[in-house]
């Protein structure tokens, strides 16, 4: 295929929103690696369900499973603030309410995945 | 141009409701609207970890909330959500790696992910209320 680029196009090589494939690679990167962790989140919360108070602790004290839980936190949130940021741009094209939406996703998101992590850090440390 | 109406009531382009519903087209808005829901639905999650780390009273609850009749309804379309839209993931990847744009493969890979989806949801349940 013949490359259509401007040779100044092919040096700076990020595009009209400047930051050229990152986007689509964390998006695809997140997804893989969630393949594996959601597939454990899933077994984890059924292997978990109507467990008592201390069998819950116990198994978030297992280094192995905070350390994939965590993982689940942080890979989903990230994957999740990349995928409504494209539905916040394909659907609002007001420049005002569009940034207003597009912060509070990263509100939002960071909200998430930090309260989460707080949580299971207090549970897997003993709090 | 300079003068031109820009708030004038032309036509414009069709949009969803003019086109007939077709299977790759339905899994294509499935996928973006399951998506939307499991981002709203870590707000259960967030939820289920804080209170856990809370305390055994407060776990109690997010057990009851959970165990209520509204609470497995969510979380057994949060299951379906979560299965969906991660077939329809492994379906992008057969994408990416430049397969399955035939119209018979799309439409055969499309039919596949609902069927899957709706499946594996419910065997998952079902394991689930076997080891319960």
């Amino acid at each position: 295929m013949i490359d259509m680029r401007t040779p100044l196009g092919k040096v700076r090589g990020l595009g009209s929103a400047k930051d050229g494939t990152s986007h689509f690679w964390r998006q695809r990167l997140t997804a893989v690696a969630n393949v594996f962790l959601i597939s454990f989140f899933v077994i984890l919360v059924i292997a978990l369900q109507g467990a008592d108070y201390a069998s819950f602790i116990k198994a978030l004290q297992n280094p192995i499973i905070s350390t994939l839980l965590l993982l689940v936190i942080l890979v989903g949130c990230l994957h999740m603030k990349l995928g409504m940021q494209v539905i916040i741009e394909d659907y609002f094209h007001s420049e005002g309410l569009k940034l207003l939406l597009l912060m509070g996703n990263i509100f939002f998101a960071s909200f998430i995945a930090l309260a989460s992590v707080v949580a299971v850090l207090k549970i897997s440390f003993g709090g | 141009m300079a003068n031109a109406d820009l708030k004038a009531n032309r036509p414009l382009s069709p949009h969803l409701q003019i086109y007939k519903p077709i299977v790759t087209m339905v899994m294509s808005i499935l996928h973006r609207i399951t998506g939307a829901a499991l981002y709203f639905g870590t707000i259960l999650m967030a939820f289920w970890l804080i209170c856990a780390a809370a305390g055994p009273e407060s776990y109690q609850f997010a057990m009851d909330v959970f165990g209520s009749f509204l609470g497995r309804l969510v979380l057994f379309g949060f299951t379906w959500a979560l299965v969906h839209h991660m077939i329809g993931g492994l379906r992008h990847f057969i994408w990416d790696m430049g397969h399955g744009f035939e119209l018979s493969a799309a439409n055969w890979m499309a039919r596949a992910t609902i069927i899957a989806s709706v499946a594996l949801t419910v065997i998952l349940w079902i394991i689930g209320f076997i080891v319960a």
